[in-house]
């Protein structure tokens, strides 16, 4: 081991290659622009956590007596953007896919490594006016900028929120026609579709989305901007606008945007499930094509966010229908990964804590949205705590357990260094029951009828209430310990050799942290993907026991 | 089932009207379903995982995948979506269908209370007094931005929409007093747009509704506005007026000087009221000045009960509600 150290720390890689700061803020490396937005997205993740914690705290009680109306307001709007538009929509994307789509198809970079530098500058620029505008006048209009209420009503720095998001925008678009690309015309001789890893179809079928859903989001924010400055009308109908066009608009995108959460995550799920059960995964064109499927019908659900918005009930019908089509090639994800471990050899190791972890939240998010779907249910839990429930289930315990699972299996890859396990399974343990004792009971809370968006609420509701905030303190902790024992790995972690999980992805064969051209030979594909058959049947690195 | 449903009340809402139980009904089954088919994911993980951990001699075998059984659970789920979908279609068809002869309630949104007209003529602010056993349709519209009018107990909800009329309507099945709260975010006081929903006995709905101070019905008020905007010269109650005559209109079709032709309801009148030069009727000039800015949303709501009160047999305008429908059940009121 003490040889494999000296090597690694003589050999020239991504992370030794420049040291000052301008070899990072001007690399076009997608490997250290990874990282620019690991750290930004990390700080934006406490950001809108901090906010979350306020939102928890002020409703341990009925009555308002924490904050003010008006900053409840902002803290559940601000909350949202941030962690929509700064963490979940950049998450795995470009920090995860930005670091492995060209690892893994044997490529040196992304299509457009410039671009892919930009569109970082472009989230940090949008985030320092999102930090501004929340310093100056905070935005109290939720994450969804409803009109009229937006546009003749609020207060608050609306424009500058808008304008901030419309730029995040054109980030997220930029890093998913920088996949599209990159995906087409770079995979390494031999890397067909078919052999694509399965990360790889999800970060393709989730930049189409952004291709497609984003510019729309731009135009609707645009238009609120337009509308709130130059008082045109559009949305207002006192001025002879439709307020409901803005909610056809903005769930075009938003709808959508789940997915660009969800699907992602998706992919990392494949890459863990396969490596720890070492197995190939069950029905690979079936998992491939439910990516793409989830990415077309995605687009044609938007409206059952409007069930009692005043849609008509022959649209309200038709979207119903359609909604259940999405779910379908959710539950083939979820079937599949099961019968993965089917007659595997499975090591309980972090990464494989999570992705369970992933499909028993996840699972549990999918069933809810069937609820929802129902015309029937959802006129009654509509903007209700019920919606809120379901919706984390999906976005924070899917994505984002998604997101922790896939930094702690690519962890040795982009650091060098191995996480300690035993502090890894804890946490994952951590967040499991944090996640679950802070959303579980707003299912119930929303049945029985609490709405959202409520700074004060009757009395009957704060047993709930309680476990729910207590449940948000556990789950701080949860999410606390990765960003402590990540950082204390980069030093004093053990050094990671080229493959510790014994994985058969490309990103494996070559050193870790990989050299700046990622591979010194173009390497030549002629086997499937995740091909366990090939490998030693185990994965070295975790030899903790449980 | 007393015992059981005390028992529940913590994570049960209660059911008071005859809606509530249909929807209940729904999510009973759809617990059932989901909650064994989660299970089943659950314990099938849990098995393989405890079965197929890492041993010593123990090989992976590898599987490519099978065609039947992604057919399978594809298709298997797909009918059982389809069971929920139809299921939830038919409940909100029955909450979109409000029966005839359903007393009508009007409600004004605005930051940050529920502003509420009986036909009787009598005026609520945040309180909803309405009988039991009797079929009542909301016809709801905002004064500034979109709220949503939501009884947990009836399990109805609506968005209130400003420039626009919606609906909703409910067959209170218990008397009681129930929450009714704002469920879309409408700024600072969102949370304080709460309000109580009173379902009474006959005889004391009687009592209240006697005590309540209205001094004509909302078609009386409504006639007045008509009156006062002197809308009267030009809709005349003959054919010589320069505009229609209203008499019988409410509810039948209208045909435009462009041609198309419109079901006159309440969106169409409130239209011609704020934007005459919208639909303008056939034969008829576009000379009618817009009422935009001088009628409040109450005001349109009685002269809509007027304008209705046109197209019904005199006797019945501006009447009372008839409570004793058959069949009501007697039950004490219960406060939630």
């Amino acid at each position: 081991m003490s040889t494999a150290a000296t090597i690694s720390a003589e050999r020239e890689h991504y992370l030794n290659k420049g040291y000052g700061i301008r070899s990072w803020l001007f690399t076009t490396d997608h490997k250290r622009i990874a990282l620019l937005y690991l750290v930004t997205i990390t700080f934006f993740f406490f950001v809108g956590g901090i906010l979350a914690l306020l939102i928890r705290l002020e409703l341990l009680t009925p009555a308002g007596d924490l904050v003010q109306a008006d900053t409840y307001n902002k803290l559940f709007s601000e909350h949202g953007q941030v962690m929509v538009f700064f963490f979940l929509i950049p998450s795995i994307p470009a920090v995860l896919g930005n670091f492995l789509v060209p690892l893994m198809i044997g490529a040196k970079d992304l299509a457009f490594p410039r671009i892919n530098l930009l569109s970082w500058y472009l989230l940090v620029i949008a985030g320092i006016i999102m930090l501004h505008a929340m310093m100056v006048g905070g935005v109290d209009t939720g994450w969804t900028f409803y009109t009229p209420f937006s546009t003749a009503f609020s207060h608050t720095s609306v424009v500058e929120a808008g304008i901030s998001i419309f730029i995040a925008g054109f980030s997220s678009i930029l890093t998913g026609l920088n996949f599209v690309v990159t995906i087409h015309r770079m995979r390494a001789p031999g890397m067909t579709w078919s052999r694509l890893p399965l990360f790889i179809w999800a970060h393709y079928a989730t930049s189409i989305i952004q291709l497609l859903g984003t510019p729309v989001l731009a135009i609707t924010l645009l238009l609120v901007v337009f509308e709130r400055v130059f008082k045109l009308g559009i949305f207002d109908p006192i001025r002879g606008g439709d307020p409901l066009l803005f909610q056809h608009l903005f769930w075009f995108y938003s709808h959508p945007a789940v997915y660009i959460m969800i699907l992602p995550a998706m992919g990392v799920m494949n890459e863990i499930i396969t490596c720890f059960s070492r197995k190939r995964i069950f029905g690979y064109s079936f998992v491939a094509m439910s990516s793409i499927a989830i990415a077309v019908f995605g687009f044609l659900v938007w409206a059952h966010h409007m069930f009692v918005a005043g849609i008509s009930l022959y649209s309200a019908l038709i979207f119903s229908l359609l909604s259940y089509s999405v779910a379908v090639p959710s539950a083939i994800k979820v079937f599949n990964w099961t019968a993965t471990m089917y007659k595997g050899s499975i090591t309980y190791s972090t990464p494989l804590l999570y992705a369970l972890g992933f499909i028993g939240l996840f699972t549990m998010g999918g069933m809810t949205g069937l609820y929802l779907a129902s015309l029937g249910i959802d006129v009654h839990v509509t903007d209700t705590y019920f919606v809120i429930a379901h919706f984390h289930y999906i976005m924070v315990g899917g994505a984002v357990m998604g997101y922790l699972g896939g930094m702690h299996y690519w962890w040795p890859k982009i650091s060098g260094r191995m996480y300690p396990e035993s502090w890894g399974r804890l946490a994952a343990l951590i967040v499991f029951i944090g996640f679950n004792l802070t959303f579980f009971p707003q299912f119930v809370m929303g049945y029985l009828g609490m709405p959202r968006r409520y700074w004060q609420y009757p009395a009957e509701f704060q047993v709930l209430n309680v476990l729910s905030t207590a449940g948000a303190t556990i789950l701080a902790v949860g999410y606390l310990l990765p960003m402590v024992y990540f950082l204390w790995s980069m030093r004093y972690g053990k050094i990671a050799d080229a493959n510790p999980w014994n994985a058969v992805g490309l990103e494996w064969m070559t050193e870790s942290p990989p050299p700046t051209f990622n591979f010194d030979e173009t390497p030549e594909v002629t086997w499937e993907a995740y091909d366990y058959g090939r490998v030693p049947p185990q994965p070295r690195e975790v030899a903790v026991e449980p | 089932m007393d015992r059981l449903a005390t028992l529940l009340s913590p994570l049960w809402p209660v059911e008071a009207s005859t809606y509530a139980g249909n929807v209940d009904a729904l999510m009973i089954f759809l617990l059932v379903v989901t909650g064994l088919v989660t299970i089943g994911i659950f314990i099938l993980i849990l098995v393989f995982a405890t079965r197929y951990r890492r041993r010593p001699g123990h090989e992976p075998l590898q599987i490519e995948g099978s065609t039947l059984l992604e057919i399978t659970w594809s298709a298997v789920p797909l009918f059982i979506f389809l069971i929920f979908f139809t299921w939830g279609a038919l409940i909100f068809f029955q909450e979109r269908t409000p029966p005839r002869g359903s007393a009508e309630i009007y409600v004004v949104g605005k930051q940050w209370m529920w502003k509420l007209q009986h036909e009787g003529g009598q005026r609520e602010i945040n309180e909803l007094h309405i009988p039991v056993n009797r079929d009542v349709r909301l016809i709801m519209t905002s004064q500034d931005v979109i709220h949503s009018f939501y009884v947990p107990a009836f399990r109805i909800k609506q968005d209130v929409v400003p420039g626009r009329y919606s609906y909703t309507w409910f067959h209170a099945t218990r008397p009681g007093i129930y929450h009714l709260f704002c469920a879309e975010y409408c700024g600072t006081m969102h949370s304080g747009m709460i309000g109580d929903v009173v379902v009474m006995e006959p005889a004391q709905y009687e009592a209240w509704l006697s005590g309540g101070g209205a001094t004509g019905s909302l078609a009386t008020t409504g006639q007045a506005i008509f009156q006062q905007l002197a809308c009267n010269t030009c809709h005349r109650s003959d054919t010589q007026g320069r505009g229609p005559n209203l008499a019988g209109l409410f509810g039948k079709p209208v045909v435009l000087e462009d041609g198309r032709t419109v079901i006159a309801n309440e969106d169409y009148i409130r239209e011609s009221i704020l934007n005459p030069a919208a639909k303008v009727v056939s034969g008829f000039k576009p000379i009618m000045p817009t009422f935009q800015g001088m009628v409040s949303e109450e005001q349109l709501n009685a002269l809509l009960a007027y304008i209705k009160s046109l197209s019904q047999p005199p006797a019945s305008v501006a009447q009372t509600p008839n409570l004793q429908s058959p069949g009501h059940e007697q039950q004490k009121p219960k406060v939630q």
